[in-house]
């Protein structure tokens, strides 16, 4: 199919190993536009998936108990230089599963497009998932990507995020992701993003700490070049005894470009604490200093700091 | 021609004057011991000879091998074999430390340079050169990178300090190891036992030099100890018996 394989090629070319596509112990489900291309459930994996004219809806359920062992595959794209792309999004981690999934969002010829999700995760009661996402978005500038989630994590439950849009062009990107914690329960959401040219880039992440001794933490890395603009806003909130939660944000600007970072911080419990830290602007003196004493000059000593800092 | 010669350097930050009229040589193939207390200078000494943003000198001059490096950028001066082991050397996210360790080098291999300094390369290699490492553990990354650059001229702003007492020893054969591998050292310390390591030092108090000899003159006396508090009022070079 012409345009699972233009997906699977864009992935090769981004380092992803398009292989995964034809195991048959890997489950997948590969969309373009509003087009399913490719999908496959294993044992304790079930992928309900349609398209619906508009868009497509999908529920991902893993078994109870079960641990999935190679990750699951989500591959959403748009394969031309215009469309739009609606994602409904239902995961479900049953009681002490555990899974993890590798999602590749791939707009490589997008000159005028639009990428919607809409993610409801729910992760029962000792359940663990890392959830990974990657995004290409071409070089043109032209993608509108608006990223919402939901997400609960139930009780000793673990939930490990990720989201990196590092190569190439970001377009407009408008992150929403709310986090509810229960008790015991660990959350980690990591952002990792460069804008350049004239990208514009907002990152709402609110985690709550709902339950006694849930932790967690907001982590955020832009960098910003050109006339890129990024606001990063982490709202952590402590409800509970023993709840612990920490933001902690970095920008790094240069040229034009405009940062702002706004952590919100609120506790309601007298023995829940919360701590955020935040650093925009120039790349750190010492740091680059420190390579500079090794040889490096200012550009190849930056571009080291930035692309470590995405890692 | 020493390799390193320094004159009449006099640097001001904030209108307080750091260094002052400070002149000293360090010749090839030597270790030559900056002893002082704390805010003496020694410091300041080593970021304005390796040229770090606002510690220009006000006066004087520094030249190695014979070049003015008045003019050089940091990066420069380093490319000359100059570099500097800071004495809490910066912290990189996503950088690993073999990275670290052949940066600005290809094909080489870090695993020898960090056996050198007492750390597994199996184990350390990998890790990224961030707050997950302990004081010691960055110091002795550092030392090997250091190492792995082949300086000509290596400063070492308090190499011993953080690290646990049993290793300082360690520490010092790789101090030793600089010089075995053809470059000088600037060893900067206020460690009297440290310093008899070197061929030769120097105290420094209130930003000038007071004393340079040998280590063990040196030594017996930073250890009298009746410049460690005097800031430089009472320890004006006529004042004292060189």
């Amino acid at each position: 199919m012409r345009e699972l394989k233009i997906l699977t090629d864009t992935l090769e070319s981004l380092g992803g190993d398009p292989e995964v596509f034809q195991d048959r112990h890997v489950a997948h489900m590969a969309a373009s536009g509003h087009r399913l291309v490719s999908q496959r459930e294993i044992s304790g994996v079930t992928i309900d998936a349609h398209e619906t004219g508009d868009g497509i809806t999908n529920t991902i359920i893993i078994e109870k108990g079960k641990h999935v062992a190679l990750p699951i595959h989500l591959c959403l794209g748009i394969t031309e230089k215009t469309g739009i792309q609606r994602i409904q999004t239902r995961l479900v981690i049953e009681e002490g599963a555990s899974a993890s999934f590798l999602a590749h969002c791939l707009f490589p010829f997008v000159e005028s497009g639009e990428h919607r999700m809409d993610a409801t995760l729910e992760i029962k009661e000792g359940a663990h998932v890392r959830y990974d996402e990657s995004h290409y978005q071409g070089t043109r500038g032209g993608m509108i990507v608006v990223p919402k989630a939901m997400v609960m994590v139930g009780p000793g439950a673990q939930y490990f995020s990720s989201f990196s849009l590092v190569e190439g062009r970001v377009g407009q990107l408008n992150i929403d992701y709310v986090v509810q914690v229960a008790a015991s329960a660990v959350a980690e959401l990591t952002s990792k993003v460069f804008g350049r040219g004239k990208d514009i880039i907002h990152i709402k992440e609110k985690m709550v700490l709902a339950g006694d001794y849930a932790r967690g933490l907001i982590k955020t890395r832009v960098a910003l070049e050109h006339d890129a603009e990024g606001e990063m806003t982490g709202i952590m909130e402590a409800h509970a005894k023993g709840a612990r939660g920490h933001v902690d944000c970095r920008e790094i600007i240069k040229d034009r470009a405009i940062g702002r970072a706004i952590p919100i911080v609120q506790v309601t419990h007298p023995e829940a604490k919360v701590t955020h830290e935040a650093a925009i602007g120039t790349v750190d003196k010492k740091e680059l200093e420190t390579l500079m004493a090794h040889g490096l000059d200012p550009e190849q000593a930056t571009e080291l700091i930035v692309s470590g800092m995405l890692q | 021609m020493p390799l390193v010669d320094i004159q009449h350097l006099t640097c001001e930050i904030g209108g307080k004057t750091i260094l002052q009229d400070l002149t000293l040589a360090i010749e090839e193939h030597q270790i030559h011991a900056l002893l002082g207390a704390n805010g003496s200078g020694k410091s300041t000494l080593a970021y304005v000879f390796m040229g770090c943003e606002g510690f220009a000198p006000t006066s004087g001059k520094i030249t190695f091998k014979g070049i003015d490096l008045g003019p050089l950028p940091m990066f420069e001066r380093a490319r000359l074999g100059i570099t500097l082991a800071w004495q809490e050397p910066a912290r990189f996210e996503g950088i690993t430390v073999s990275q670290y360790i052949s940066l600005g080098k290809s094909d080489i291999d870090p695993a020898p340079y960090l056996g050198k300094v007492g750390l597994s390369p199996v184990a350390y290699g990998k890790r990224f050169i961030d707050t997950s490492l302990s004081g010691g553990e960055r110091k002795r990354i550092e030392l090997a990178a250091i190492l792995a650059m082949k300086p000509r001229f290596a400063i070492l702003d308090e190499p011993t300090a953080g690290i646990d007492m049993l290793s300082v020893q360690e520490m010092m054969n790789v101090i030793r190891s600089f010089k075995e591998g053809g470059a000088s050292v600037l060893l900067i310390t206020h460690q009297e036992t440290i310093a008899l390591m070197a061929d030769q030092a120097s105290q420094l108090c209130g930003g000038r030099i007071i004393f340079t000899g040998n280590p063990k003159d040196v030594a017996e006396h930073y250890k009298q100890g009746s410049c460690v508090r005097c800031d430089g009022e009472t320890c004006l070079p006529s004042q004292i018996a060189r």
